[in-house]
């Protein structure tokens, strides 16, 4: 496994990283709740492109699409029909924001020990393919359907039973 | 490429997440930053299935999205149902259940 192939590749890594950790810093500080979802359509945007880093192109579009494309529509909407306060004049985080660094950052502390102490030096390639197969989206439908079919027959019942919820809890009456 | 890159990004992520969520006043945002922490669970799914060079991972984080789709839909009605009986959206007003 030849290092210069995957100079491209970390240039990238590091610049969409440092992308998406300022969105999400941003969407959990900002004061506009706007924007605030608009930086999350940054950080899943360059999640979808850290996918196709990775060769997985078809979960990378299916992220544009329905991350991008739906759920940020939903959160606009329900921005708009909460009516919240375009300009807040006071913050939008409580008083907890002190506090709450204790037990993020304990949390990121142990996450990073597990995974450093985990896959200290493990790169990709090594499992005896060649680096960083691409993986097709016709595996990916083979694998639904053959060996995950229930889960996804699941997964389809929980999306209508969600659909119906939404409405009924939502309409007025 | 080290898999510890988008292991470490993906801790990054979802710390921020959980930032949000303790700290946020309005509950859409806190919504977003639950988003935000299933992005991250998504990232580790597939970076495991980049790294075993394995289609697994592609199809679990394909039922992340869609669970995560289904929660912010019952989630935001939720919320639109709250601020319709609560006139407000700070998820603090909500304590009728204190004594």
């Amino acid at each position: 496994m030849s290092a210069t192939i995957f100079i491209a590749q970390n240039v990238f890594f590091y610049l969409i990283a440092a992308t998406m950790v300022f969105g999400a810093f941003r969407v959990v500080t900002t004061n506009n709740i706007v924007h605030a979802a608009l930086y999350l359509v940054v950080v899943l945007a360059g999640g979808a492109a850290q996918y196709l880093l990775l060769a997985q192109e078809f979960v990378a579009w299916v992220q544009v699409i329905v991350y991008i494309g739906a759920v940020i529509v939903l959160f606009l909407f329900g921005i708009m029909l909460t009516r919240a306060p375009m300009r807040a004049a006071e913050p939008l985080d409580n008083d907890l924001r002190g506090w709450a660094l204790v037990p993020t950052g304990l949390l990121a502390a142990i996450l990073v020990v597990v995974c450093i102490d985990a896959y200290d030096d493990a790169t990709f390639g090594e499992t005896g393919h060649a680096a960083l197969r691409a993986i097709r989206t016709g595996e990916v439908s083979n694998a639904i359907f053959r060996g995950y079919l229930v889960p996804f027959e699941v997964v389809g019942v929980l999306l209508l039973a969600a659909l119906i919820g939404a409405v009924v809890l939502a309409r007025r009456d | 490429m080290y898999l510890n890159q988008f292991l470490l990004l993906s801790v990054l992520l979802f710390c921020a997440g959980v930032y949000g969520v303790m700290t946020r006043k309005h509950t859409v945002l806190v919504l977003m930053s639950i988003e935000l922490m299933l992005a991250a669970v998504n990232l580790n799914f597939v970076a495991f299935g980049a790294f075993r060079a394995d289609v697994v991972g592609q199809v679990f984080a394909l039922f992340v999205l869609t669970i995560a789709a289904a929660e912010v839909g019952v989630g935001l009605a939720i919320v639109l149902l709250i601020y319709r009986n609560l006139h407000s959206s700070d998820p603090d007003d909500v304590d009728v259940l204190k004594g």
